[in-house]
């Protein structure tokens, strides 16, 4: 039998470079506007911080265009903003500090922004490099357990004495020489890969009924062993390193995972109990947890103590209204952790709710090509990584985005690619990088008619073709 | 796979849109109430942000008494009062914790430069990137006259207010005890709390501004008022009135002594002679014989009962009694009873009587400018009310100078220059001593000041002080500061 030559199909990467250079446009008439604003003139920086965030964006594309040609075109511009975006907010900030510092007679501190630019550059690198390293995604299922493994290792690493270090109450941080690592935000990526392949190879088992109760197929309870124990470990990663917020997404992570992958309902319900469960208990016997619910409840009850954090943050969002005060023009650095987790209450006072809202949706919209990737993937890891990648980026984006304005009780996970912090820049391109290649894949023009026989599970899925007769 | 995969997108779908409609809610329903917030610092940053216009003196060194001064701090300008107590009542205090009080509150926008008559300089400010500046309010209060009336009044309690009667710009207003302002306009808010309770907590109450905001029983000084009263009614200085020792008061066996139970000199004597020596029965029975209406009409011919007096700080309305029957219509033509002044609208009495009988509205702004000094509004004089025609006023004028030049306020005399005045000694409260009161203007033939003074419970003198005796001396210091002499 003989391969059709198909013609190539559009590969889209000109409107990829458009779309950078524009995402390079936007970031540095930002950077010029906070430099005006600190000190009245162009920022004498502007050149170089153009040239290097533009030459950075440069590599990320041409990595794309050699290695993922097929790849879609939104993800990265999409992506490039927001950590452009990112990278102004925390110099935003640098001067709030530098300013305070000078107020109070302290030494000027060196600001985090140029700092970023390294973490950013490291995070691109890391994109290149799976793409370089991991051609084909399906293989990385090989890998399952290795990297489930890695995973389980790198969240208990914060565990361990010496090198784990207890920041703002939470234990999740590694120490390795002058840097601190958070390494649960690689083990999600890890974990994710994990949960795909472990669920793939056992979504047969695992979407057997034993019965039917009130029109839902409840699964066997043998088969309760995995759900049971992703339980666990969320909840003694809540326990031991209180991270409220990571224990969330992977569970939920999980949970859905293994929803797309059974498509049963029940597991969904299932999941659900648990969580109201594990939320319950973790309510009752932990004050932390307590305590955040009651601020979410009644911030401004203790306007100055508990509840500063999240009234700040309301604060900073009422001052800035619908087109915000400007940049480098409101308070933001009254709101603690501004430039990490609290960096949307920043955008909200001085970008006003159109920034919110335009930053809100560049997540939305890169959610949205992740699934459309998901969709239209002909593989079925491919397929729930893709889900799995996506499906995070949303739920890390509501937790963090819903608990900084008051929607859900605060848990603190840094917002992708916005917050200041290298592990979570570095894993979050990484986890670009996967969701790239699973799109390279899923739009690259198939080689050769699929036959029977070969990835039936893929087939089933695959939309009817109409195949010419020879 | 794809069915369950629809549902997922269809969540995150629902848990961005959950965001999207929770920020609109918090950025526009609920903004304004977070940006109103007071434990919302960051408005009050922005306020003190920007350069707050001064509060000048007119005159030639225009000296500042309310100024910003920029500083290192987290608020980069501070409002200071380089007078301290001296203008406090005047321009008040400008806190972010107690608001502000005074001309900071009442010329608030033109300081902040949100006043319409800014806008060209907002917008100019905004094209040339030039730093927005508040406006300045120039007062009509001069330095010389606020010291002397601050300085004369010493650590009496009570108040002076100088107008100049051709206009009825205010020369000086005083209350005392006062306050500094700097220590409330501070960026110490333990300090800001610390200062107010305790100021507000005194019971001599040194944050009410008692030449304004403070009525009192005018007394003797009220007689005024009864004398044009009675002028209008067709009697002349000259007319002989009833002046017994003790006057039998219609309806009550109730009786209107004298002052310390003296005698007016006899059975009759004349309007004139009777306000020389301040004759209670004679100004009783005059009392009885106008009734009470045309005393209130006369009252509010020299401003009373105006409930929207601005200068621009509100003033508290003078009183006269709403319905008095015939005994107490007769205190009331004496000044006492239910009869109620401010220290300005006794000032406004002597100046109606001093302007030829035209009350002109008293004001503290006397311009206001632009933060390039240019001239944005002047005050025009306006009549507030005509009192009395001329020739009554020229009439109450020479009895007000044989007041002073062989009467009850001999203390008010200035070498060299015609003094008109009247005295008073207010009873008030049970077992208090009286207010010691003045009122007068000078010279008498070119009026260029008139004053009222309260000194309450009569200072340091007690229950042996009397208005000439206390007020008339203090009077005479102020008067002094405008028309010279020694």
């Amino acid at each position: 039998m003989t391969t059709p030559v198909l013609p190539e199909g559009p590969t889209r990467r000109g409107t990829e470079l458009l779309l950078l250079a524009f995402a390079l446009g936007i970031s540095l008439v930002a950077y010029t506007a906070v430099g005006l604003a600190a000190d009245g003139q162009v920022p004498s920086g502007t050149l170089g911080y153009g040239a290097g965030l533009g030459a950075l964006f440069l590599v990320a594309h041409l990595a794309v265009r050699l290695l993922a040609p097929y790849a879609d075109p939104l993800i990265v511009p999409c992506v490039a903003l927001l950590n452009g975006l990112g990278l102004v907010l925390i110099r935003r900030l640098d001067f709030a500090d530098a300013e305070q510092a000078r107020n109070a007679g302290r030494a000027v501190p060196s600001g985090d922004a140029p700092l970023q630019l390294v973490w950013t550059a490291l995070g691109i690198a890391a994109f290149c490099l799976v793409l370089l390293v991991v051609r084909d995604h399906t293989r990385l299922a090989r890998y399952a357990y290795t990297s489930g493994a890695l995973g389980v290792g790198l969240l208990l690493l914060p565990l361990l004495p010496v090198v784990g270090q207890t920041v703002n109450g939470a234990r999740l941080w590694v120490r390795l020489g002058p840097v601190q690592v958070q390494p649960s935000e690689a083990a999600k990526v890890l974990l994710m890969v994990f949960f795909a392949a472990y669920l793939v190879s056992k979504r047969d088992v695992l979407s057997l009924a034993s019965r039917r109760v009130a029109g839902l197929d409840l699964p066997r309870g043998r088969d309760l062993g995995p759900v049971l124990l992703a339980w666990g470990a969320s909840l003694s990663v809540l326990v031991f390193q209180r991270d409220l917020g990571s224990s969330l997404l992977f569970f939920g992570l999980f949970i859905v995972m293994l929803y797309v992958a059974t498509e049963r309902t029940s597991w969904l319900l299932i999941g659900l109990g648990l969580f109201v469960g594990g939320a319950f208990l973790a309510w009752t016997t932990f004050s932390h947890v307590q305590q955040r619910v009651d601020i979410w409840l009644h911030p401004f009850d203790d306007p100055g103590g508990d509840g500063f954090q999240l009234v700040q943050s309301l604060f900073g969002l009422g001052t800035g209204g619908l087109t915000g005060t400007g940049l480098g023009q409101g308070s933001p650095d009254n709101v603690p952790f501004a430039k990490t987790d609290f960096i949307l209450a920043t955008v909200g006072e001085e970008m006003g709710l159109v920034g919110v809202m335009a930053v809100l949706l560049l997540f939305a919209l890169v959610v949205e090509r992740g699934l459309r990737t998901a969709l239209t993937c002909r593989d079925s890891f491919g397929k729930l990584l893709a889900t799995g990648l996506s499906f995070a980026l949303t739920l890390q984006v509501f937790v963090i985005v819903g608990g900084v304005t008051g929607l859900i009780p605060l848990t603190g996970v840094t917002l992708p690619w916005l917050s200041y912090g290298g592990s979570s820049v570095v894993a979050n391109w990484a986890l670009v990088a996967l969701l790239l290649r699973i799109s390279d894949a899923a739009r690259r023009p198939s080689p050769a008619p699929v036959t029977p026989g070969v990835a039936r599970a893929a087939l089933e899925d695959a939309p009817t073709t109409v195949v010419r007769r020879p | 796979m794809n069915r369950p995969l629809r549902r997922v997108a269809v969540a995150c779908l629902v848990l961005f849109g959950l965001l999207l409609v929770n920020v609109n809610l918090r950025q526009t329903v609920l903004a304004e109430g977070y940006r109103e917030n007071p434990a919302n610092s960051r408005v009050l940053e922005r306020t003190y942000d920007r350069e707050r216009g001064a509060i000048a003196l007119s005159g030639a060194d225009r000296t500042l008494v309310a100024r910003s001064e920029e500083t290192d701090g987290r608020f980069r300008y501070l409002r200071t009062y380089p007078g301290q107590g001296l203008y406090a009542h005047v321009t008040g205090f400008y806190s972010f914790i107690f608001g502000a009080t005074g001309v900071e509150r009442t010329e608030d926008e033109v300081l902040t430069g949100e006043d319409p008559r800014l806008f060209v300089d907002r917008v100019t400010d905004t094209l040339t990137g030039r730093e927005p500046r508040g406006g300045d309010v120039v007062l009509t209060l001069q330095q010389a006259v606020q010291q002397a009336a601050f300085d004369a009044l010493g650590d009496n309690r009570g108040a002076v207010v100088a107008l100049d009667p051709r206009t009825g710009a205010v020369l000086a207003m005083v209350s005392k005890p006062t306050f500094d302002p700097n220590v409330l306009s501070s960026f110490d808010p333990a300090q800001i709390r610390a200062s107010y309770e305790e100021l507000n907590g005194r019971a001599d109450k040194p944050l009410l501004n008692r030449a304004i905001n403070q009525t009192y029983p005018p007394g003797s000084t009220f007689k005024v008022i009864t004398s044009a009263a009675a002028l209008q009614a067709g009697r002349t200085p000259e007319t002989q009135v009833p002046s017994p020792t003790v006057l039998d008061l219609p309806q009550t066996s109730a009786t209107l002594p004298n002052f310390g139970g003296g005698t007016c000199g006899g059975d009759t004597t004349t309007l004139a002679n009777a306000l020389r020596i301040s004759c209670n029965t004679a100004y009783g029975q005059l009392g009885l014989d106008l009734g009470a209406d045309a005393l209130r009409t006369q009252s509010e011919a020299f401003g009373f009962g105006r409930e929207d007096l601005r200068i621009p700080l509100a003033v508290a309305p003078s009183r006269f009694p709403a319905d008095p029957n015939p005994p107490q219509t007769a205190q009331s033509a004496i000044g006492q009873f239910d009869v109620q002044v401010t220290p300005l609208q006794m000032a406004m009495v002597a100046a109606g009587v001093a302007n030829r009988g035209q009350v002109m509205s008293p004001y503290l702004v006397q311009e206001v400018q632009a933060p390039d000094l240019s001239e944005l509004d002047v005050a025009e004089p306006e009549v507030l009310s005509d009192a009395v025609p001329a020739s009554v006023a020229e009439q109450l004028t020479a009895m007000m100078e044989l007041v002073v030049n062989d009467g009850s306020a001999t203390g008010a005399q200035i070498p060299g220059v015609r003094v008109a005045g009247k005295t008073g000694t207010a009873q008030n409260a049970e077992g208090s001593d009286p207010h010691a009161w003045f009122i007068g203007f000078a010279p008498a033939e070119d009026p260029q000041v008139a004053v009222a003074v309260i000194v309450e419970n009569g200072g340091s003198f007690g229950s042996e002080a009397t208005g000439g005796r206390v007020a008339a001396p203090i009077a005479k210091a102020v008067m002094q500061a405008v028309v010279g002499g020694r």
